[in-house]
């Protein structure tokens, strides 16, 4: 039911986006999102977006693994 | 940055398992209560880089096992009524009933169709003008938005053969319920994508009157390392808390525009939850306004009698009182392919997840982390 997996979108058409996930295109309704453009990464669960990955805070997320490490 | 390979490096995951086993003194258990995250643990072998002092309990996340017998009797009862269609997702399908499953439904000639997405199901209800096509809703929070925001479409598409049999639930009250129940953990591991939607202050209850910490993590082994690394501290500081560790898909207020379309379409009830029974104020159904596409109105059916298989434990394990590997038929009578409940049905299921990977698999000492299929039956690694 859920796709754990960032989707990359591709295009957009009206509310609805074609997102890549590892190569493969799927059809995917925008209407739960908002501002959504070419480029970004969503979360897809039953054939809807359900939220944007913020890229800002992947990033800060990533550098707080490195801290976890160092403080051992 | 595709958001996958740089949350599943080794190295770094060997480091931060390391740092968590170099922290920890005292035994603490976490639970997780996502499908997702009892996949993730087996899939990527999470255990078995952690000291025994840490121990990871599945509870009630996974959408279809804690949906009722009475649920999929339901389904099995309409699935018999004459132009009816049953929409499902593919899971339901092998759940077994009291006396049957959908499947074998299908196989007499029943009309029952796989989606994934109730998208989908509405339109095989415009395709089908003739016909009445009803929707298995199941799932929790994450899922109720994508089912409302379709009933918003067909209200105004004017569409009058669609119908929707809800069992969809809200997470807080199985949470709170295990606690009551005098499961004893340390913190909860909180659902991401639930969390996507709902936000975070849906927790704070049971911060406050619980006391114990909730950190909604993310589904790469190093969001999760990270976040039990984070109930750790939370633990040793005793400083229970809300905290978001997967911040690039969470916000604290959540998903304003789902769950304002959540609140138009739904509104809650007690329902009922295997292994639980009833929890008040756990359920979603549809409000007055959408009544006419709700399938429990709209159809006169005898549901037969709910029979529990005796010999499945699949609701002692979803609440977090029993093991897969407590249940005699594991592994024996009950598999993948010929499940008898719905714990290994369901790939989110844990005697599932269980059985495809404490079993067969590898885990990630020493080895490549296991190549996995998602939902949608890909191979993770090469996504
Ligand atoms: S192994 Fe099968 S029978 Fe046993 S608890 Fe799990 S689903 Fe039920």
């Amino acid at each position: 039911m859920c796709l754990s997996v960032p989707a990359k979108v591709v295009s957009i058409c009206g509310d609805k986006a074609d997102v890549d996930v590892g190569g493969v295109i799927y059809n995917a309704s925008l209407y739960l999102v908002e501002d959504i453009k070419i480029g970004d990464f969503l979360l897809i669960h039953s054939g809807y977006a359900i939220q944007k990955i913020d890229k800002k805070e992947a990033e800060e997320t990533l550098k707080l693994f490195k801290e976890i490490q160092k403080k051992s | 940055m595709e958001y996958i390979d740089e949350f599943r490096d080794k190295k770094l995951v060997l480091q931060i398992a390391e740092s968590i086993n170099s922290i920890v003194e005292d035994k603490l258990t976490f639970m997780e209560v996502c499908g997702g995250h009892t996949m993730a643990i087996y899939r990527f072998g999470l255990p078995s880089l952690l000291t025994n002092k840490i121990k990871l309990l599945s509870g009630p996340g996974c959408p279809v096992c804690v949906t009722g017998k009475g649920y999929i009797d339901k389904l099995i009862a309409l699935s018999k009524l004459n132009n009816v269609i049953i929409a499902t997702f593919g899971d339901l399908v092998r759940v077994p009933g009291s006396t049957t499953t959908l499947a074998d439904k299908r196989s007499s000639n029943s009309d029952i169709r796989v989606v994934y997405s109730s998208l989908k199901a509405l339109e095989i209800a415009r395709s089908n003008p003739e016909r009445k096509v009803i929707f298995a809703g199941i799932g929790f929070e994450t899922t109720a938005p994508t089912s409302a925001a379709t009933i918003l479409e067909a209200d105004a598409e004017g569409i009058n053969n669609f119908y929707l049999l809800s069992s969809h639930k809200v997470m807080p009250p199985a949470m709170s319920a295990i606690i009551d129940d005098g499961v004893e953990i340390n913190g909860y591991l909180c659902p991401g994508h639930v969390s996507a939607i709902t936000g975070s202050r849906i927790y704070e209850p049971i911060v406050s009157k619980y006391k114990l910490g909730c950190v909604i993590s993310g589904f790469e082994p190093l969001d999760m390392l990270q976040s039990i690394y984070m109930l750790i501290k939370q633990n040793k500081k005793n400083e229970p808390r809300v905290e978001i560790q997967y911040k690039r898909a969470v916000r604290p207020e959540g998903n304003l525009k789902a769950k304002q379309i959540i609140n138009e379409v739904f509104e809650y009830r007690d329902d009922n939850w295997r292994g639980f029974g009833t929890l008040k104020l756990s359920g979603l159904t549809l409000r007055k306004k959408y009544k006419r596409f709700d399938a429990e109105k709209a159809f006169n059916i005898k549901v037969e009698k709910t029979v529990e298989n005796p010999g499945c434990i699949c609701g002692q394990i979803l609440r977090g009182v029993k093991n897969p590997k407590d249940c005699r038929l594991f592994a024996n009578i009950c598999k993948p392919e010929t499940p008898v409940g719905a714990c290994m049905v369901s790939n989110e299921g844990a005697c599932a997840a269980h059985y495809k990977y404490n079993l067969v698999n590898l885990t990630l000492k020493g080895s490549d982390i296991p190549a996995q299929g998602n939902a949608l039956g890909q191979d993770a690694r090469k996504i």
